[in-house]
């Protein structure tokens, strides 16, 4: 059977690439070995990524991560709710004119349209710098780790 | 309607076609037929193409036609309806785009499926996303039959018919042919056609009214006869306190339900990296929050200039304000440059259809083949190629969808997508957000998440006054009315969530904390994904 899915390439080649620890060392292992193998492997890479996961410089990436987007999730969506409910109960309040045509409603409105534009663009940057580059580091020696166990997976 | 608009407005539209199929011969012309490359495109399209694509999937005959309709009738309510669109997206961008392109591959039953028992949360994601596709579709297909009598003035049952036939055989061809690649460059093209026509529209707009946007709105506000309150809240849901929790149902399932939409979250595997993902994103609400800033003044505009009555007596539900206020600002129904407008506005309206609905397909056989089929074949059968079982599963679901269109033709459009998105909010939002940032989550939790937001949106729907117990629901008949509002989200979005934590608990299985350590390095930084 031929996959073209070139994931399945790599796992399929992998095994024949390892370095016989399980003692199968031969370049085409028997279908049940190779089964043995892959759950072998797939325990030893849980623990690579647990490993990275307890890391520090993983621990700072995630700290990043959350720290903006929990705080930016809560406010857009405070404001948001915040807006809905009050042109549902109170539209009175949103009727009061501002200048000229405009009122409180049409403020808020855009308000909305210009909050989610600069948490768009707050978020962009902060992702480029704060966490794009230590992301990448981390992503390089996760596949070194996995890639040493697997045997060229990812 | 003359006979000039119709025979322009097909010519238009036939160039459409002709284009479309073009790029999708081209583009299928040495095609492998791999899974990569039919649902992903190959992963290889930059951020910009994506951005636009993103848009193209997401600015449906709803927001083109339908919102700015909503504006020039019910003034500043409508304007609500396009806040809840747009600030969904910061919710994509936060949690979903870039997560969701390092954990998966084709579907968002990946993303789950990684760290649970495979089969059953597969089966149920992938239920789901049919389900909400399939919602979807059907809006679509309604859209464009009404669209159809509405522009070319055939409005006998048999035109409707054949038009909603239509969409859904070049639906099936692109799709099938051209996969992921020709369903992208479709929607490249159509959301360029699309920002086109609306800045040429705004423009003129704004030369009628010597840019002097105050001036529009107080026309706008005196031509509709209510005066002030047509810029204030409160005319479509003012009222009693069924009406405004309507509201509030509906205004959360829209800021959650976008998250959750199986076509907008395919859309991320087409880039190569969740750094790509992000910039696609980003670039998109650029895109989606231009066109409904520029949306809201067409639909001041249409009150303004076309007024609300003409309005009513082309379409009750103001559907035709945009090709209407095209027809005006080129000069009038009997010249050169108001036929010529409105032609392009009603030929970049089919073309929005025909690229949503091509959209959504696409993203629903990848639910059925890679999810659906995938889990549910006899583990000894033949295994036949996942693409092929796709491109089946496109032909099925378009016949389903030309089906159920035909039925639900006489369906409100805008309320049939609040609805897909509230079905997206209860059912696929909950078990997402859970399986990234949740350490404990289980199978068991997984699966009720989705089935106890799945189950009760769709029931309290058959339970609403839209199916039955009031003079415009589907079955007006009978009375099996028992729960007062139109949209389920506010009841069923909280399900999802509660269902999602009582499976969790309730389960004796232990969380596998390996597995949830490599969704969250591999959610975060990429690592091993494809």
């Amino acid at each position: 059977m031929r996959y073209h899915d070139p994931w399945y390439d790599a796992l399929a080649s992998g095994w024949g690439e390892t370095d016989g620890t399980d003692g199968t060392g031969g370049p085409a292992p028997e279908v049940p070995a190779a089964r043995r193998e892959d759950a072998d492997h797939a325990v030893r890479a849980g623990d690579v990524y647990l490993e990275v996961q307890r890391s520090a410089a993983f621990q700072e990436v995630r700290g990043r991560y959350l720290r903006f987007v929990v705080p930016a999730t809560v406010v857009f969506f405070t404001w948001y709710v915040a807006y809905v409910v009050t042109a549902t109960t109170a539209p009175g309040f949103m009727a009061r004119p501002v200048a000229g045509a405009v009122n409180v409603g049409m403020v808020a409105g855009l308000g909305q349209f210009l909050t989610t534009f600069l948490l768009t663009w707050a978020y962009a940057r902060h992702a480029r710098l704060r966490r794009d580059r230590a992301a990448l580091e981390l992503r390089w020696d996760t596949q070194e780790l996995t890639r040493g166990i697997r045997g060229g997976t990812s | 309607m003359t006979g000039n608009h119709q025979t322009l407005a097909l010519l238009l539209f036939s160039a459409f076609i002709a284009v479309t199929l073009g790029i999708t011969t081209w583009v299928s012309r040495n095609r492998h037929g791999s899974e990569e490359e039919f649902y992903a495109g190959g992963r290889l399209f930059s951020p910009m193409e994506n951005g636009f694509a993103i848009s193209g999937d997401y600015l449906s005959a709803a927001s083109f036609l339908g919102v700015t309709g909503l504006i020039a009738l019910f003034g500043y309510d409508g304007l609500l309806y396009v806040v809840g669109f747009f600030v969904a997206w910061l919710m994509v961008l936060f949690l979903v785009a870039e997560l969701v392109r390092n954990c998966g591959r084709f579907t968002l039953a990946d993303v789950v499926a990684a760290r649970m028992s495979e089969r059953p949360v597969r089966i149920a994601a992938g239920t789901s996303s049919v389900t909400v596709s399939v919602l979807y579709l059907v809006a679509q297909m309604v859209g464009a039959g009404s669209l159809v009598s509405l522009l070319l003035g055939g409005t006998s049952p048999a035109a409707r018919a054949w038009t909603v036939i239509g969409v859904g055989a070049l639906m099936v061809i692109y799709v099938s042919m051209g996969g992921m690649r020709a369903t992208t460059w479709i929607q490249i093209v159509k959301a360029v056609l699309m920002m086109s026509g609306t800045i040429a529209l705004t423009v003129l707009t704004l030369v009628r009214f010597h840019g002097n946007l105050n001036h529009l709105l107080l026309t706008a506000a005196a031509r509709s006869g209510r005066g002030a309150a047509f810029l204030a809240p409160g005319l479509k849901y003012g009222g009693d306190w069924t009406a405004r929790f309507d509201f509030i149902s509906l205004g959360l399932a829209l800021v959650l339900g976008t998250a959750g939409l199986p076509h907008i979250l395919s859309r991320f595997y087409t880039v190569p990296t969740a750094r790509a993902a992000r910039r696609s994103v980003v670039w998109s609400i650029g895109l989606i929050g231009a066109f409904y800033l520029m949306t809201i003044i067409l639909g001041f505009a249409a009150a303004a200039v076309v007024g609300p009555d003409t309005l009513r007596k082309s379409n009750e539900a103001g559907n035709t304000a945009v090709p209407l206020l095209a027809l005006d600002l080129g000069g009038g129904a009997d010249s050169t440059g108001g036929t010529v407008l409105f032609a392009i506005v009603a030929a970049v309206a089919f073309a929005t259809i025909l690229a949503v609905v091509a959209g959504i397909t696409l993203a629903s056989s990848a639910s059925v083949a890679h999810d659906l089929y995938a889990s549910l074949r006899r583990p000894n059968a033949k295994p036949r190629s996942e693409v092929a079982v796709a491109r089946v599963a496109a032909v099925g679901i378009g016949v389903a969808a030309i089906g159920l269109g035909l039925v639900a033709r006489n369906l409100n459009v805008a309320f049939l997508v609040g609805l897909a998105f509230a079905v997206a909010a209860s059912a696929n939002l909950p078990v997402l957000l859970y399986s990234l940032f949740w350490r404990g989550f289980t199978t068991r939790g997984a699966v009720w998440a989705v089935y106890g937001g799945l189950i009760p949106a769709l029931a309290l729907v058959l339970l609403s006054p839209v199916v039955s117990g009031s003079p415009e629901s589907l079955f007006p008949g009978v009375d099996f009315q028992f729960f007062p509002l139109q949209n389920p989200g506010l009841v069923s979005i909280p399900l999802g969530f509660l269902a999602g934590w009582l499976g969790t608990v309730t389960s004796t299985e232990v969380p596998d904390e390996a597995k949830h350590a490599e969704t969250e390095v591999r959610a975060l930084t990429g690592a091993g994904a494809v």
